[in-house]
């Protein structure tokens, strides 16, 4: 190796480690700064102490803002797995004119649906509907905007399931329940799985919405409670946000290893037989 | 267990394709019947009518005593293994053969019962907590043979059951599936588009075409007997000599040179008229001297099938194909002259290609 060579190697590494560390950093003052007496928005040394939990544990809101955060993810994702899975089945069997079509035109306007642009509109659907500050109006709005995409990749996944399977099943007299139940949910068992996580991970971090949509500090999840912590002279509540932060992370995390190790993540179809 | 009629069944497509066409057949009870044809012939369409995954257009189908055409497949007590067996793959064997019974709403000690025997009927003991994913090709046939058999069914439907095996094995199973049916006894329907496959299985066949019927009888019936050139064609693994030719008073016509009309058909013929004279090359023989009434030619090929060689001598613009024993082989470019065995030769009408001797609606039975 030449000079030359080896100064291009080591000014190469020295580029990505300082592009390592610009990402690592804020992962690392995550995990550092909530166990820190004197938090501040520089990475430090942590003067060790559990103070800021227990500083956190008196907000009366914040730990029914996780449960708040819970009662909508695990609602909507009831939700889109459920209407996905029975759409995706339908769209995958039966034969549509335009089906395809139908389905690229849902997946461009979801983006809408849940995004800036409609949040008006949106309101305005909600407030006449009575909807307004309530829990329900939130899943159905999210609902409504993740299905399409849940319903696109979870058809792959259908189409993926031969039909001699639920041919057979029917000639020994399943109805189409059954072979839905029994044959087709359990072979796209990855499938759901990807989706349910997808969509938790969507609702957890979604602050517009529930922003919106709720009016009751009680009812507000952990993405909108975050946004109030802040001191009497109106700094940020460096203590609490990071704690907060960390245990708002926790879960999604714990989950996504959880459904991974047991299911396994895959966006496409196909049956390892 | 149960007879199969089926009464002018037609099953049309959309775009008013005709998969199966006004076709009657009946299946006794307990017999092996093979159903064979080239892809498209609508051999698997009439499969899954029967079957009821396909709606029938017009036409009904009975099994036993019973009217199945409007009924579902759940409702018709009948069995079908899949081409690609169709083993659920999230359960274990034990789970894929007890599964139909669970919809029949069988107890579970009685369901577990019945796959057990019926896995040990098929060797399968030892396997049956492995999933499908673990097996080997004829272990995962062997399986679904098992499903099907410990629903105890009126009728077997299997669609090409042979054709997802390597070549070795697909002979062991044709031996083991023949040796089931006769065992249990089920009247069995299976496609296939193998005529060695239906010749060495099958109690008797049907040979299709376009959605019809083209033959229906036993091995030896199709294969020495074949109603038309179609039939002739299609059965047999050396395809059968079919030479055009004309009648010429008490002989025939074949590339410009004189043989023996076989006797039998004369009366069925008239001067002059063009036929396709249809036979195999293993009822040919082929001497190297002069033989009258034989056909001459020129020996071209010869190809090593094992046990004999296939010579093909040319006479003037046709090929004649004829099986010779083992080292009885003609020298590439001799003469040579080939004679038909007594009471082989068929004779085909050219325009409709039917036999002469034949009604002229070809029959269907």
């Amino acid at each position: 190796m030449s000079p030359r060579e080896m100064v291009g190697r080591i000014g190469f590494y020295t580029l990505v480690a300082l592009a390592t560390a610009f990402f690592a950093l804020p992962m690392l003052w995550l995990v550092s700064t909530p166990f820190d007496a004197q938090p501040g928005l520089a990475l430090a040394i942590p003067d060790p102490t559990l103070g800021n939990f227990s500083e956190l544990l008196d907000n009366r809101y914040a730990l029914g803002s996780l449960l708040n955060s819970i009662l909508l993810a695990v609602g909507t994702a009831l939700l889109v797995v459920a209407f996905a899975a029975t759409a995706a089945y339908s769209l995958s069997r039966v034969r549509i004119p335009g089906r395809d079509v139908l389905l690229y035109l849902l997946l461009l306007l979801s983006s809408i649906v849940t995004g800036t642009a409609a949040m008006v509109p949106i309101f305005l659907l909600m407030f006449e509907l009575g909807l307004i500050d309530s829990r329900v109006g939130v899943v159905l709005v999210l609902s409504g905007g993740l299905l399409p995409a849940a319903i696109f990749i979870l058809k792959d996944f259908m189409d993926s399931v031969p039909k001699s399977y639920e041919e057979s099943a029917r000639v020994f007299g399943a109805s189409s329940f059954q072979i839905l139940k029994d044959v087709v949910v359990p072979v796209i068992r990855p499938g759901l799985a990807t989706i349910s996580v997808w969509t938790i991970v969507n609702v957890w971090g979604n602050f517009l919405v529930p922003f919106i949509l709720l009016r009751d500090a009680d009812k507000q999840p952990a993405a909108v409670l975050m946004r109030t912590f802040y001191t009497e002279g109106g700094s940020p509540n460096l203590e609490l946000i990071s704690t907060f932060s960390l245990l708002f992370s926790v879960p999604v995390i714990v989950m996504y290893l959880f459904v991974n190790r047991k299911y396994g993540f895959r966006f496409y179809g196909g049956i390892k037989s | 267990m149960a007879q199969i009629d089926l009464v002018n069944l037609s099953k049309v497509y959309p775009g008013d394709v005709r998969a199966v066409d006004d076709l009657t057949l009946t299946i006794p009870d307990g017999e092996f019947f093979a159903l064979l044809g080239p892809s498209g012939c609508g051999k698997t369409t009439l499969l899954r009518t029967i079957a009821g995954l396909e709606e029938a257009t017009s036409g009904s189908v009975r099994i036993g005593d019973r009217d199945v055409t409007r009924l579902p497949p759940g409702k018709r007590e009948l069995a079908m293994v899949f081409q690609d067996y169709a083993l659920f793959p999230h359960m274990t064997v034990v789970d894929n053969i007890s599964y139909p019974l669970k919809i029949k709403g069988l107890a579970k000690e009685d369901r577990l019962d019945r796959a057990v025997k019926a896995g040990d009927e098929l060797s399968l003991d030892g396997l049956m907590e492995r999933r499908p994913s673990e097996l080997s090709g004829g272990q995962q046939q062997r399986v679904a043979l098992a499903r099907a058999i410990a629903t105890h069914p009126q009728v077997f439907l299997f669609d090409e059951p042979l054709s997802n095996l390597d070549a070795r094995l697909r002979l062991e199973a044709r031996t083991f599936l023949k040796r089931l049916q006769r065992d249990l006894g089920v009247t069995t329907v299976f496609v296939t588009h193998d005529q060695a496959e239906a010749l060495a299985m099958a109690d008797r066949m049907a040979v299709m075409q376009s959605g019809r019927i083209r033959q229906v009888g036993t091995a030896r019936e199709v294969f020495q007997h074949p109603v038309n050139t179609f039939v002739a064609n299609f059965i047999g693994s050396t395809p059968m000599n079919l030479l055009d030719a004309s009648v010429r008073g008490d002989a025939l016509d074949v590339a410009g040179q004189r043989v023996d009309l076989p006797e039998d058909v004369r009366r069925h013929v008239t001067d002059g008229q063009e036929v396709v004279v249809g036979v195999r090359p293993e009822y040919l023989t082929v001497s190297s001297s002069a033989v009258d009434g034989g056909l001459q030619g020129v020996v071209a090929i010869v190809e090593n099938l094992g046990t004999a060689a296939l010579v093909t001598l040319e006479a003037d613009d046709l090929s004649v194909a004829v099986t010779v024993p083992d080292g009885e082989e003609p020298p590439i470019g001799a003469d040579a002259w080939v004679t038909p065995v007594p009471g082989r030769v068929l004779i085909y009408r050219r325009e409709d290609g039917e036999l002469v001797d034949a009604p002229v609606a070809a029959a269907v039975g």
